[in-house]
């Protein structure tokens, strides 16, 4: 017999994981919008994401409807201890995911503000994913299979340093995406703003691995830390965890060092490796729960026969969106320069 | 009367009402102009006539724009069920889980992966390819209706499954839980108003541009809006009479499983046989009556289809807490069947008008088909209201009630974010439409006006024989 449960977290974890890189970058290209030199500029970043920022998205709305579908009660619990973080996030998905038709109708001041939408709705939602991911981690208060905590249980100085770490990610991924995909000029300023963003993530990312360990006891013993009495380290529990951070420490020397040589494509690469390792670092923190600390994926699977309806159809479907969806990469391969865009 | 109170519940519902009305306004849209899309790039490729090019330019700008502002309200609904109505997921997760998670991994990526193709694939792809991927958008919005109408039909009248111990729901048959009784009538009627909506849209920005270019000599983009408009009138003279015919079969599936819901339709307070026809009324639920009665006695079980001595249960069958408040399903379906009802007139007249080779030459009737052009999007969203305060007080119907559904959080949450939404709405859907109509005032030649696609095809494809550009005054 399949374990589904453990099968659909599998699952909903990639899709989740597919989303933070593939939106990132673009979500990326607009945190480093207001860093453009023109008009002109702008107009390619937005193009190379264009063809393909609605398709990223939806892989959004699968982690949302995949937990809805898969996890029923680790959705109704999580989404009402996230509210306001939520709402912004969604608001600032709205702002820039209109903006990439409006930013090209609009005249003169409409398409400065539209590209201040486009911007601002970015970094927003890099924000509001920042404090959804920190409010996940630090866990949520659960009764009689309910949310029974505050409005603003979420806002902590842990989801702040959090949601900074997401933006300068974002910005790292976009910055990378920017080196593969333009070319002249805009290349350069890209190569700036991905080393200036690496070592920013750097610097953050180490910051939220050591406050991780110390937003639940759970967590540092996860990983062999003993942080009750003094400290103590479980050796035969970190190391082979050592993995998942040193696979970080590659990606960031690819980002760098690569970026240094005057590739164009390495550096994508390792920012990829290097979220990657975030990822794995975070799922090895809070895995078997899927509403941190109360609710595990087991307890909150759908039924059964929903589970294997779905994978079946799973089964049958996943692998023609992720053909299609590397045809449409595919398709629009290449630099990108003025003449791209179809308006 | 019982005093309004602003809680979480009532603010969550309004605030589902307010962001779900936006966004079925762009599904309505879409749905069909997505399907006339492809028509006309196939009409293209098959006769190689420029003027379907130069149409398929146009509308697919006003559509990437509708698709785009549909795409970012459709998201806000997905994570609103978990924000906003929790225990709704949690206990009948199980059973519709399913049938939104199909909607997006069948739907919203072939849309979303296609769209990028069909704006911006022309010098990437070939024009059969391309032509492929206008026509599997348009199968991904139709694909997307079919699920989520399966899942809204369920909540309206549910089967196939069972309510386990600790009250969460487990599906005990799927087939029956997506192919429940209101589902084959509601899909059929809501496709076929998005593609009256759509139709309506078009005939009334191709008789503006019409009107406008009447009284001058032929100028670019004339050919181009006869063409639309007697595609749209044809379209609504077939469609038009075919939707009274899906919209009376989904009344008498209401009529059979959710027998409160007519009864709020029909403003019957009373259960008796031969009910006659109210025309007009006030409803008051206080009063359980109707103020201001306009009625035609012994024609409302004819229009039910059934014989006149059979009873027909009026709103005092159901105690007070369990029937809908009927002013919103009585008003709003008298403005569905009217607006219905006018689009049947302006197809009927539009196909005579065609028939005899006036339609372009008749002014009240080009007048009448601009005015008609938010009709569709007006009918749409007064059958939604039927159909969703009619449901209630339940959120799935007789098993499930709304104020059971709503979230464990406060009301000054769900205030703030109703706030937020009404701000960002306001401003991103006033913007849009401003865009959209300022295209559809500059007409077809607004394709015209800015690069067209290159056409760099290898020797021999339908494009590469297209002639380049557009020659004005082509006869239709």
């Amino acid at each position: 017999m399949l374990d589904l449960p453990l099968i659909w977290a599998g699952l909903i974890a990639t899709a989740v994981l597919l989303y933070v890189m593939l939106d990132g970058f673009d979500l990326g290209v607009g945190i480093l919008f207001p860093f453009a030199r023109s008009k002109e500029e702008r107009d390619v970043m937005m193009n190379t994401i264009a063809p393909v920022w609605d398709g990223n998205e939806t892989w959004l709305v699968l982690g949302g409807g995949g937990l809805l579908a898969a996890f029923p009660l680790a959705y109704s619990v999580l989404m009402p201890a996230l509210y306001l973080p939520v709402l912004l996030m969604l608001a600032g998905l709205i702002l820039r995911g209109v903006a990439f038709e409006f930013r090209f109708r609009a005249r003169n001041r409409g398409r400065r503000f539209w590209t201040q939408m486009f911007a601002g709705g970015s970094i927003l939602t890099a924000v509001a994913q920042g404090l959804i991911l920190g409010g996940f981690i630090q866990g949520v208060t659960v009764e009689n299979d309910r949310f029974a905590g505050g409005p603003f249980d979420w806002l902590t100085p842990y989801t702040l340093l959090v949601a900074a770490g997401i933006v300068a990610g974002y910005a790292l991924l976009g910055g990378a995406w920017l080196m593969m995909k333009t070319k002249d000029s805009l290349h350069g300023d890209a190569k700036r703003w991905t080393l200036i963003s690496a070592a920013a993530v750097g610097g953050l990312l180490a910051a939220v691995s050591v406050a991780t360990l110390f937003i639940h006891p759970r967590i540092a013993s996860r990983w062999g830390f003993d942080l009750g009495s003094g400290f103590a380290v479980d050796w035969a529990v970190l190391t082979p965890l050592l993995l998942i951070p040193a696979l970080g420490l590659i990606g960031l020397g690819l980002v760098v060092g690569m970026a240094r040589r005057g590739s164009h494509r390495w550096p994508f690469a390792g920012a990829l490796l290097l979220f990657l390792s975030g990822y794995l670092g975070l799922a090895a923190s809070f895995i078997p729960y899927v509403a941190p600390y109360a609710v595990t994926f087991r307890q909150a699977a759908a039924p059964d026969n929903a589970l294997g309806l779905m994978l079946v159809g799973t089964a049958v479907i996943l692998p023609a969106i992720l053909g299609y969806t590397a045809w449409v990469y595919w398709v629009f391969r290449g630099k990108v320069d003025a003449e791209a865009g179809y308006h | 009367m019982q005093a309004v109170e602003f809680d979480a519940l009532l603010l969550s519902r309004l605030q589902f009402a307010f962001t779900i009305a936006f966004h079925i306004l762009f599904p309505a849209f879409t749905i069909g102009l997505a399907a006339f899309l492809a028509v006309l790039e196939g009409l293209w490729l098959w006769t190689k006539r420029d003027a379907f090019k130069v149409l398929y330019l146009f509308w697919v700008k006003i559509f990437a724009l509708s698709f785009g502002m549909g795409v970012v309200s459709g998201i806000v609904l997905s994570y609103q069920f978990g924000t906003n109505w929790s225990e709704f997921i949690r206990l009948t997760g199980g059973v519709i889980g399913p049938l939104l998670a199909f909607e997006v991994l069948t739907a919203f990526f072939l849309e979303a992966s296609f769209l990028g193709v069909m704006l911006f694939g022309w010098k990437k792809v070939g024009p059969k390819l391309h032509f492929t991927a206008t026509c599997l958008v348009a199968v991904g919005t139709t694909i997307s209706a079919f699920w989520i109408l399966s899942a809204n039909s369920w909540m309206q009248t549910p089967q196939g499954f069972e309510i386990m111990a600790d009250g969460r729901f487990q599906a005990t048959d799927f087939m029956q839980v997506v192919f429940n009784p209101s589902f084959p009538s509601r899909l059929v009627h809501m496709l076929l108003a998005a593609f009256l909506t759509t139709g309506l849209v078009v005939g009334a920005a191709s008789a503006y541009r019409i009107l406008k270019e009447r009284k001058g000599p032929p100028v670019t983009g004339w050919t181009e809006s006869r063409i639309s408009l007697v595609m749209a009138v044809g379209l609504v003279a077939v469609l038009a009479p075919l939707q009274l015919l899906a919209g009376h079969w989904s009344g008498e599936v209401a009529h059979k499983h959710q027998p409160s819901k007519t009864a709020a339709i029909e403003g019957y307070w009373e259960t008796r046989a031969d009910q006659p026809l109210h025309l007009f009324g006030i409803p008051d639920r206080d009063a359980q009556k109707n103020h201001f009665q306009i009625s035609i006695p012994g024609v409302g079980n004819a229009i039910q289809n059934v014989p006149r001595d059979e009873v027909i249960q009026g709103l005092d069958a159901w105690p007070r807490e369990d029937q809908p408040p009927p002013f919103i399903p009585f008003f709003g379906f008298r403005i569905m069947v009217g607006l219905g009802l006018l689009m049947i007139l302006l197809g009927g007249a539009g196909a005579v008008l065609i028939w005899r080779r006036r339609l372009f030459d008749s002014p009240w009737f080009l007048r009448f088909c601009v005015a008609m052009g938010p009709s569709g999007f007006i009918a749409v969203l007064a059958g939604w209201m039927v159909t969703e305060v009619g449901r209630q007080p339940w959120v799935v119907y007789g098993v499930l009630r709304t104020r059971d559904a709503v979230s464990p959080v406060t009301t000054a949450e769900v205030a703030a974010s109703l706030t937020a939404y009404v701000i960002v709405y306001a401003v991103v859907f006033t913007a849009g439409a401003l865009f959209i109509l300022r295209l559809m005032v500059e007409g077809p030649v607004a394709a015209l006006a800015e690069p067209a696609p290159r056409q760099d095809r290898a020797p021999g494809s339908p494009l590469a024989k297209a002639p380049e550009d557009t020659s004005p005054g082509e006869g239709v």
